[in-house]
């Protein structure tokens, strides 16, 4: 479903990595592994298509993702480090926001749904800049619940502020979405309470 | 598909109105800009109506790079702009609704205040339309040109000064249009050639100006 082969990243002019090959199939859950700096963040980027391969070339479903970049764009949801909130606007407002111009027709009552699921229900109506850092990482993560049609998550380091309930809520709607016939790929440093343990794949290996 | 379109348009809109600080800022430099010429070069009116045109438009096209480089740097610091980038509509659009909340924001109201900063600097009445019209069709060109100059250099050490460097020369043919519209009615020959290729330079920019946004954009965050 997901495949890339004989991936290389070049970050600035410093090679991070070279021949890595990933393949995700649908139920399965992949955790991108290894230490600061070997260049996970920029495998997710090259994966999503928000930055350019070196060399090689990531597929889905067969075609290469940039042959077709809104296909592969409307089965994809990716959250980066930056939780993409605007300290101006509310929760509700971010969330809101982040749905429609994703391109998702999604209304106001479902956005409040998920945010009451993952703890926000009395933080609906502040600005996100007196929100923790938890909270705001939690409001990008609501989006999780309002994309059951996506089918491929790419998360960059989801657990990170979360307390322990949250990350073990987080995890369990992660397996789900796997149960179902999704796929996750995802950074961490952190173990998990995964339903099945995730597939590992250690960049490390592939450093130059 | 327009419903990406208008979520980015009052999104920013939204933004403008509890940051209107920002907005004010803008308007209030434009105002000064025109304000500082007769001090400059004295309260003489004849010499005031003879400069009054490109002072305004020069003005006018100060206050619109002013506030340029504010037109994705916060959604980049964030990480909307990723997400945007990532959205199954076409860049284009949402690219389009950011220009167009940018001039609502920032264009809209310099023409609106321009014919009273007009009044002020004596030009005769009879130009005001034109003077209106022709930083109407202007200032679009102008939020076009410049948001693919704040595209490019969206991320970089020092990219206002770059910025600036990148777009004023670009702005030039604008301002002699713009200005010599008003010059060109006042003299008795007629805005409507000035002004039709304000238009079409407006047209053109409309037609291109998005598409290599939304180009710089994917390479600047790449």
């Amino acid at each position: 479903m997901l495949e890339a082969h004989d991936l290389a990243c070049l970050k600035g002019d410093r090679l991070l990595f070279r021949g890595l090959a990933l393949r995700l199939e649908a139920g399965g859950l992949l955790r991108v592994a290894g230490p600061n700096g070997v260049g996970k963040t920029s495998l997710l980027r090259l994966v999503t298509g928000l930055a350019l391969a070196e060399a090689g070339e990531v597929r889905w479903r067969g075609t290469p993702i940039r042959r077709d970049r809104e296909a592969f764009h409307r089965e994809l949801l990716f959250l980066g480090h930056a939780p993409a909130l605007n300290d101006l606007l509310t929760p509700l407002e971010n969330l809101r926001f982040a749905c429609a111009a994703a391109g998702d027709d999604i209304d106001e009552q479902s956005c409040i749904t998920a945010l009451a699921r993952i703890g926000l229900e009395n933080q609906l109506d502040l600005p996100a800049r007196v929100l923790s850092q938890g909270q705001r990482r939690r409001v990008g993560l609501a989006r999780l619940f309002l994309a059951g049609q996506r089918p491929l998550w790419v998360l960059d380091e989801p657990f990170t502020a979360l307390d322990v309930t949250a990350v073990a809520d987080l995890a369990a709607t992660l397996s789900d979405h796997c149960e179902a016939g999704g796929m996750v790929m995802l950074t961490t440093h952190q173990d998990a309470p995964f339903a099945r343990a995730p597939a590992v794949l250690d960049v490390g290996v592939y450093a130059c | 598909m327009l419903s990406t379109f208008f979520a980015v348009l009052r999104r920013d809109l939204l933004l403008a109105w509890r940051g209107r600080a920002d907005v004010l800022v803008t308007l209030a430099f434009f105002v000064i800009v025109v304000c500082l010429f007769p001090f400059g070069v004295g309260a003489e009116p004849n010499q005031l109506r003879a400069i009054a045109p490109g002072v305004l438009w020069v003005a006018a096209l100060l206050a619109c790079l002013l506030s340029l480089h504010r037109l994705f740097a916060q959604d980049h610091v964030d990480g909307t702009l990723e997400q945007l980038l990532l959205s199954s509509e076409p860049a284009v659009l949402w690219v389009t609704a950011k220009v167009l909340a940018f001039w609502l924001t920032t264009g809209l109201p310099v023409v609106a205040v321009a014919p009273v900063l007009a009044l002020l600097l004596d030009l005769e009445q009879g130009g005001l339309p034109v003077l209106v019209i022709s930083l109407l069709l202007g200032t679009p060109i102008l939020a076009l040109l410049g948001a693919v100059g704040a595209a490019l250099t969206l991320g970089l050490r020092g990219g206002g000064m770059l910025l600036a460097l990148l777009v004023l020369p670009l702005f030039v043919p604008v301002l002699i249009f713009g200005a010599g519209a008003v010059e060109a009615e006042l003299s008795g020959t007629g805005a409507a050639a000035h002004l039709l290729l304000l238009g079409g330079g407006l047209a053109g920019a409309l037609a291109l100006a998005p598409w290599g946004c939304a180009a710089a954009l994917r390479v600047s965050t790449e």
